[in-house]
């Protein structure tokens, strides 16, 4: 008979933790809203942002600064951040995003096609980019294989880690870069083709995302790491241990942000907000390189040198001068059947 | 001889009296309402996936399969499953021996030891199999990224299942039955393989069927611990999600379609076994 | 002729393989016992040598894949002391995620028992057409892997273009990406639990009393609350509590149908990768030790239970 008291008893008790905590987290919760918030123009409102994967920190603490400003008060955020592709999808098959902050262009000219964001979005001063980086080459500490250049990727034995291109924004950057070295160098299409086979044949791991490229890469596999600068400087100022080497020749990364069509208000204030001088500046301090003028990046943590964080690139290409646009880039390099890169992949058989 | 009489299901084997009746009007309802709240919730999406993947035809289909990256992965988590299912009937019925067999201090830590893979989320339990077996290792042993690593992970969630289905067989078998044959010259092996290995037999093969499928399904162990790395560690259900997340819902479905087969085929073992041990005896 | 008789302990599923008289071995029938008379001899157990090997091989096996890891994580959890733990406590959107997740499960186990009563009682009170067909479906919820299940969840019931999904959110009532789609997924994995316990119980229990209560003029309510409830008590709790601790746990089914939306789709299990790939180890392992210790907590109630269905 006691026993079966004890039992009652313990399950009862489980019971009573789990609803205890249930409860005690509504009267804890939502502490993104200030109180004293009545007659700011946006309260009440809330902000969804549908981010790429390396984009949250930045957004953590520039959406916690602009909730202090006027503009900010009492506007709630929520956030979901994943591989580019596979968020720009998502948005798409109807998950809600009020502000989306991709790593390509291409994933946001997708939400253009199915009516999501205006086609205006990238009328303004910026072009719609409100976050820019480099490509470099993260590195285990003190570079053992002492990997500096992009020939020095395609070395035998090398092993690279880079995200999928199919789902990842960021592996198209990498992508592109070690093409467009080529070519920048003076080598013909050919060669750059070639060059790409030849790096994809010395790549061990294709992550679905730029974030899951760093914990690869991070638990010990590869010997290099395609990454952007900013997801380099933000590991390294949260304790993980390696270097990055930014190589002469490389690609100026542009993220763009739009607003969708249903959004709130409260979402166009906080997009204007990331582009002025105190939003960039708490993108500069997660690593990214400002897209305005004027902005007084201070220390960085985290940078190789956190005092100079952003060094000038000696051949710095952009998707403008060297690439043409987007939408040229994602036929020609990344189109299922027929896109160098897709078909360089194949050739590996990782993909 | 005395037959047992089936009285408060206390003793003997039970007789059922009162066959089962035809539905009623109340049943036939509930049972009605049954039927679609199961059909909505299990069987139309699980046939939606199934018409998913036959949407593009055979061909469509068997080229996303043979596709070199995702046969790799049914290969590995098939011949994964296999061994770690191997493994499993011989420390299943090892360790059920010993729950019954034996009695020591802790034996009821031993019980929460056994279900607590079951109990616990598989995300947790990759974060669990890589403090010990990770790159911080107390131990020194790396396995994270490496195939190994799919294997732990594999032993881990399907501990319980091989176990728990030979336990209660082997409960009833009393000490009676060897002791009779250990009197007529039997040795303890003899006696083992002759006498209590066939009665356990359609237990271990149940559990063994259990374990094989909760192998083959499994993923969230494996997020953190396998690296998910292609060719080397990345198995099938990965690939679904991959596919997914692509927004390829035909590859998604096609190759979920394999892993839904295996799992047909393993509930119909199940139910063969079943109905065999019924028939015995 | 000495009759071996056997001492009775709990007459399993398993309990099949022996036919209706008792268990034939060597050519020998024996007999299981009448009620009332019990064997009480318990044979020694003798301990060999073999009997201590097994056992360290037992323990050592269990000692190296479950025990040690899992207490790592505890030990990883308080490595900084309690900062881990407060951390995550203070977060509001791990707050939030905890609470889905054990709203969620709550949900999902209330859905599931209910069902689990009404089907484990029509498979074991009654006949019909396709009832075999129907046992063995119901078994599929357990073989079936989670990101399958989300992927099914997500052609039917997708916004985009779901079966029915499109409909459904049309007249705003959105599932996948939002918090039906969750609780959907979790109910689909636990689904099976509860009526696997509770139908070999029902067939154990017998329906002569059901039906001798019918006779004397009970209705079906009555017959159920007085005369069946308190037969499948145990087993009923039994499998509410394994299915609670399967839907806490639910992780790949939800990862594909939620969306991950921070502050409104992300449950605890998915946090943990987050935290884990956020390079907030700390905050992983903190949200795993409450984790485990929610599972811990129903295995140690299933343990204490588990007795008592034997001793039936």
């Amino acid at each position: 008979m006691q026993r079966r008291w004890k039992t009652s008893l313990a399950a009862v008790a489980v019971v009573a933790a789990l609803l205890g905590v249930a409860a005690c987290g509504s009267s804890g919760s939502s502490s993104s809203s200030d109180d004293t918030s009545a007659g700011s123009p946006n309260s009440g409102q809330s902000v969804a942002i549908v981010g790429y994967s390396v984009a949250e920190a930045a957004h953590k603490v520039t959406s916690a600064d602009f909730q202090k400003t006027d503009e900010g008060k009492g506007v709630t955020f929520t956030s979901s951040y994943g591989a580019s592709g596979d968020q720009s999808r998502a948005v798409e098959s109807g998950l809600d995003a009020d502000l989306v902050h991709f790593s390509i262009e291409s994933d946001v000219t997708r939400l253009v096609k199915s009516g999501q964001v205006a086609d205006t979005w990238n009328s303004g001063p910026t072009k719609g980019i409100i976050s820019s980086s480099v490509v470099v080459f993260a590195v285990r500490k003190g570079n053992p294989k002492n990997i500096q250049t992009w020939d020095d990727l395609v070395k035998p034995g090398v092993e690279i880690v880079t995200p999928n291109p199919g789902s990842s924004g960021a592996a198209r950057w990498n992508a592109l870069a070690a093409y467009g070295q080529v070519i920048a160098g003076g080598g013909t299409e050919a060669d750059a083709v070639a060059y790409l086979d030849k790096f994809f044949a010395n790549v061990v791991a294709l992550p679905g995302s730029g974030r899951d490229a760093t914990t690869a890469f991070d638990g010990g596999t590869g010997d290099v790491l395609m990454t952007y600068e900013n997801e380099a400087i933000l590991a390294r100022q949260n304790g993980e241990d390696f270097d990055y080497v930014i190589p002469d020749t490389t690609l100026l990364i542009e993220n763009p942000a739009a607003v969708t069509t249903a959004a709130s208000p409260a979402a166009t204030s906080y997009l204007d907000y990331i582009l002025s001088t105190d939003g960039q500046q708490n993108f500069a301090s997660k690593g990214f390189r400002p897209v305005i003028d004027g902005v007084d990046v201070g220390d960085v943590e985290g940078a190789t040198d956190p005092s100079n964080p952003f060094p000038t690139v000696p051949h710095l290409l952009t998707i403008e001068k060297n690439f043409v646009s987007w939408s040229d880039v994602s036929k020609k390099f990344f189109d299922e059947d027929t896109g160098i890169v897709v078909l360089s992949i194949a050739k590996s058989g990782k993909a | 001889m005395v037959l047992a009489v089936a009285s408060e299901g206390r003793a003997g084997r039970t007789k059922r009296l009162g066959r089962p009746g035809h539905l009623t009007k109340v049943s036939g309802l509930g049972l009605g309402v049954s039927l679609i709240w199961f059909s909505l919730l299990v069987l139309i999406p699980l046939a939606a996936v199934v018409t998913t993947a036959a949407e593009g035809g055979w061909d469509a289909f068997w080229h996303t399969i043979t596709n070199e990256q995702t046969f790799a992965a049914i290969k590995l988590t098939v011949s994964q499953a296999f061994l770690v299912t191997g493994v499993n009937i011989v420390m299943g019925t090892l360790i059920a021996w010993v729950l019954v067999r034996d009695s020591f201090f802790g034996k009821r830590v031993v019980e929460v030891l056994i279900d607590l893979p079951f109990a616990l989320p598989t995300i947790v339990a990759g974060l669990v199999l890589l403090s010990l077996y990770g790159p911080k290792s107390p131990l020194g042993i790396d396995i994270a990224n490496k195939p190994s690593a799919v294997t732990v992970a594999f032993l881990f969630v399907t501990l319980p299942f091989v176990v728990r289905t030979v336990q209660p067989v082997l409960e009833e078998l009393e000490g009676d039955v060897e002791e009779a044959a250990a009197s007529l010259g039997a040795s303890r092996f003899t006696t083992f393989r002759r006498i209590i290995l066939p009665s356990l037999i359609p237990a271990i093969a149940a559990g063994a069927a259990l374990s094989f499928a909760r192998a083959v399904s499994e993923y969230g162990s494996l997020v953190l611990l396998s690296g998910n790395l292609p060719f080397k560690t990345e198995v099938t259900s990965v690939r679904v999600l991959s596919s997914v997340e692509n927004n390829n819902t035909e590859a998604a479905a096609a190759v979920a379609t394999v892993l839904l087969v295996i799992s047909l085929a393993v509930i119909v073992i199940l139910d063969i076994v079943q109905r065999r041990m019924s028939r015995r005896g | 002729m000495d009759e071996e008789t056997y001492e009775d302990d709990a007459q399993r599923d398993l309990d099949r393989e022996h036919g209706p008289e008792g268990v034939r071995l060597a050519g020998v029938l024996y007999e299981p016992a009448e009620p009332g008379e019990r064997a009480p001899r318990r044979r020694r157990k003798k301990k060999t040598r073999a009997t201590y090997l097994f056992r360290f091989i037992a323990l050592a096996y269990l000692f190296f894949l479950v025990a040690w890891p899992v207490s790592l994580v505890v030990k990883n959890t308080f490595a900084n002391g309690l900062s881990d733990l407060t951390d995550l406590l203070s977060d509001p959107d791990a707050i939030k995620a905890l609470k889905l997740t054990i709203v969620v499960a709550i949900i999902a186990v209330i859905v599931n028992t209910i069902f689990g009563v009404g089907m484990a009682l029509l498979l074991v009170r009654y006949q019909f057409p396709g009832k075999r067909l129907l046992s063995a479906l119901i078994d599929v919820p357990l073989s079936v892997s989670p990101i399958v299940v989300g992927l099914a969840l997500v052609l039917v019931y997708g916004g985009r273009d779901g079966w029915f999904g499109v409909w459904l959110e049309d007249h705003g009532f959105q599932v996948i990406f939002a918090t039906p789609g969750i609780v959907l997924a979790t109910i689909f994995v636990a689904l099976p639990l509860v009526i696997r316990e509770l139908v070999p119980v029902l067939e154990e229990i017998g329906i002569e009393q059901e039906l001798a209560a019918r006779s004397l003029g009970a209705n079906a309510v009555q017959t159920f609350r007085r005369i069946t409830l308190p037969g499948i008590k145990w087993a009923l709790i039994y499998g509410v509590v394994l299915s609670l601790a399967r839907s806490l746990g639910e992780f790949g089914a939800v990862k594909v149908v939620s969306g991950n939306v921070l502050g409104q789709t992300r449950t605890a299990t998915l946090m943990v990768e987050e935290k884990y790939l956020n390079f907030d180890k700390g905050g992983a392992y903190a949200t795993s030790f409450l984790l485990v210790l929610v599972a811990v907590s129903c295995i140690v109630v299933v343990s204490l239970i588990r007795p008592k269905e034997k001793r039936k």
